[in-house]
């Protein structure tokens, strides 16, 4: 029994480290004092104020903040209306192809998304002159092509865990239906549109594929930045901006995870 | 199962009952109602007429079509053919919101995110009512059905009874002309739910508000309604009061959806005045029942007699009196129930019949036993005939 304990304490143990040691070492090490990333040099904040310094890294986490912001609240309104259509067409001929559709997104490689997106941009610009030129607004649109996937799929799965009836109910209470959608409906799925919402968030924020493609001069989201830095030699501010990405999707991930719990226990 | 109490008049009722009252026009009229859905039919062309202050149960099995008859009337589901007018009015293409009809749901479908008070108030505030009338109203309401004291609980902090009376109270703060009722004891357990359909009906009395429930439970049919509809494959087998549902059923399903009942094949052998001669080979010779309230059927037409088992008397010795009819048998079975005992008697024709006695003296012996020869014997005018 304690042989076991051990054996499985150990094993587990190395998938954690697996894990979490290369996260770790980062944060770490951007509180290095020394220049080299690979030797210590002593306790320093440094890198952080060089962070608040430079301006190219300000305006880029800006610009990602500004755009994550926007593609998510997008995506969480196309999503649920998606989801919402799907789970209220009915059965027709198609549904499950159609229900298979919206999570073809989810698994498809990015680069590819990246590609046709990419391709669409240019042949309407040419085709209607919009968009002109690509940068912030293509990136957005690109972001919510593929995050708006995500909501759909926890959207649809929520409400066909909600009683149909309270619908009905109020509407027998004399709701009419969009009254009764935002009384009744809304507040239902809200835990599902909340969590979409920030899963979209740090999806956008996270992208750097497909914002490559779809980007234009001038608009150069912050992991474009730090995918350009670092081909340059990984200097050890970006430790302390990873560390601060780290922490601020850590944070979203635990408000996510807390109002699912909450959810949870409220049922 | 207890039949003998329901007058014809119905629970409350002190004067005639309301569908035999020539001065009331109904308060639900349904005129060739039918439902398709693709090439299923749940409701076929039925008509019914629902009088004010009845408390009116629609009784059928799974898939007999009496929900879809329900939703319907609470406009959740367009008909495909047929109208329903409710006070006189055309209802039939009147959204559920318009209605003056109210649904307590068999989930009870309250609303997760909004407390008890805020549940009963939500109808009325979709209609406008002032804020202060809202707050009285819903009080009353809530005192009504005893649950003053949990006005501010959420729905998930209350029991099954707490969350029937919850749904119920909403339903009703309305004043619906007409509270439309889906298996409303269903969820609730045995003890709780005599207890409840008492209440029920105590509140239909008080209020006044026609009742029409679903429900599949036959006793619960029997004990709360004035009147009852036998719902069959989107038909309706037979309305009346649950006694002339039960002691003078139209046809073998109704006989046998409600209660138990014995069914012997046979055939029309004479018809004298009322009473029927029927030549049955698993009865071994001519039994007699009354036409009365069937329909009269030719001589050598197949029918069926039906006798209710509470009907049936056991004796060892050989039964005398005048109009009975007496078979020979052996006890096969005997289930004790304390007030009750059930045999199940084999005929000589190998035909069971079930018989139930009270046992009304108090002994730990019973007087027949298994495998005992005894009689079993029933009044004529016990026995149904039914066309086959």
């Amino acid at each position: 029994m304690r042989q076991r304990h051990t054996l499985l304490l150990s094993v587990v143990a190395f998938g954690y480290a697996f894990l979490y040691v290369p996260i770790i070492s980062v944060m770490v090490y951007s509180f290095n004092d020394s220049r080299l990333v690979t030797l210590w040099g002593g306790f320093s904040l440094r890198w952080y104020r060089s962070l608040l310094q430079d301006e190219a890294i300000l305006s880029s986490a800006w610009l990602s903040l500004q755009i994550a912001f926007v593609a998510a609240t997008l995506a969480t309104v196309m999503g649920t209306l998606v989801g919402l259509g799907l789970n209220r067409l009915g059965r027709f001929r198609g549904r499950t192809l159609l229900t298979g559709m919206i999570t073809a997104p989810l698994v498809m490689p990015e680069i590819i998304t990246g590609i046709s997106l990419l391709f669409l941009f240019i042949s309407l610009g040419e085709w209607i002159g919009w968009p002109a030129s690509r940068g912030a607004t293509t990136i957005t649109i690109a972001h919510v092509t593929f995050s708006m996937a995500y909501v759909a799929v926890v959207v649809r799965s929520r409400l066909s865990g909600m009683d149909q009836a309270l619908e009905e109910a109020a509407m027998d209470l004399g709701g009419r239906p969009l009254r009764v959608f935002f009384d009744i409906t809304v507040p239902a799925i809200a835990p599902a549109m909340v969590s979409g919402w920030l899963l979209a968030f740090t999806l956008s924020l996270d992208d750097v594929v497909i914002a490559s493609f779809v980007s234009g001069p001038g608009a150069t989201t912050l992991p474009m930045l730090i995918f350009s830095k670092v081909r340059l030699g990984v200097t050890p501010d970006i430790n302390a901006l990873a560390t601060v990405i780290i922490l601020l999707v850590s944070v979203i991930v635990l408000v996510a995870a807390m109002l699912n719990r909450r959810q949870a226990a409220a049922e | 199962m207890n039949a003998s109490n329901q007058t014809v008049g119905g629970p409350g009722g002190s004067g005639g009952a309301p569908w035999q009252d020539p001065s009331l026009s109904p308060i639900v009229e349904i005129r060739g109602l039918a439902k398709q859905f693709g090439e299923v039919t749940a409701v076929d062309g039925v008509d019914l007429e629902i009088y004010p202050g009845e408390l009116f149960s629609i009784l059928g099995g799974s898939g007999s079509g009496k929900t879809t008859l329900l939703r319907m009337l609470a406009g959740f589901e367009a008909p495909s053919a047929g109208r329903i007018l409710i006070d006189g009015v055309d209802m039939t293409d009147v959204p559920p919101y318009e209605r003056p009809v109210n649904m307590m749901f068999q989930s009870y479908a309250l609303f997760p995110h909004m407390s008890v008070a805020q549940n009963v108030a939500y109808g009325l505030r979709k209609e406008g009512v002032p804020a202060a009338d809202i707050r009285r109203r819903v009080g009353e309401m809530l005192d009504m059905v005893k649950l003053g004291r949990l006005a501010n609980r959420k729905p998930r902090q209350l029991s099954g009874g707490e969350s029937q009376r919850v749904a119920l109270a909403r339903a009703l703060v309305k004043r619906p002309k007409l509270l439309l009722l889906d298996e409303p004891l269903a969820a609730l357990d045995k003890k709780l739910r005599e207890h409840t359909q008492f209440e029920l009906m105590n509140l239909q009395d008080e209020l006044g508000i026609t009742f029409i429930v679903v429900t599949h439970d036959q006793e619960e049919a029997m004990t709360l309604s004035t009147r009852i509809v036998v719902m069959n494959d989107g038909r309706f087998e037979q309305v009346g009061t649950p006694g002339e549902i039960y002691e003078y059923p139209r046809n073998r399903f109704v006989a046998e959806f409600i209660g138990k009942v014995n069914l012997l094949a046979g055939h029309v052998k004479a018809v004298v005045g009322e009473r029927v001669e029927v030549e049955c080979e698993e009865a071994g010779g001519t039994l007699a029942a009354r036409v009365e309230r069937s329909a009269a059927l030719p001589v050598g037409h197949a029918c069926w007699l039906a006798v209710r088992p509470e009907k049936i008397f056991i004796s060892k010795e050989a039964p005398a009196g005048e109009g009975l009819a007496a078979l020979r048998g052996v006890v096969e079975d005997l289930g004790y129930y304390g007030n009750l005992s059930l045999y199940r008697v084999r005929l000589q024709s190998g035909k069971i019949l079930q018989v139930s006695g009270q046992n009304r003296m108090r002994t730990a012996r019973k007087t027949v036993e298994w495998d005992d020869e005894v009689w079993v014997s029933w009044q004529e005018p016990s026995a149904i005939l039914l066309d086959e």
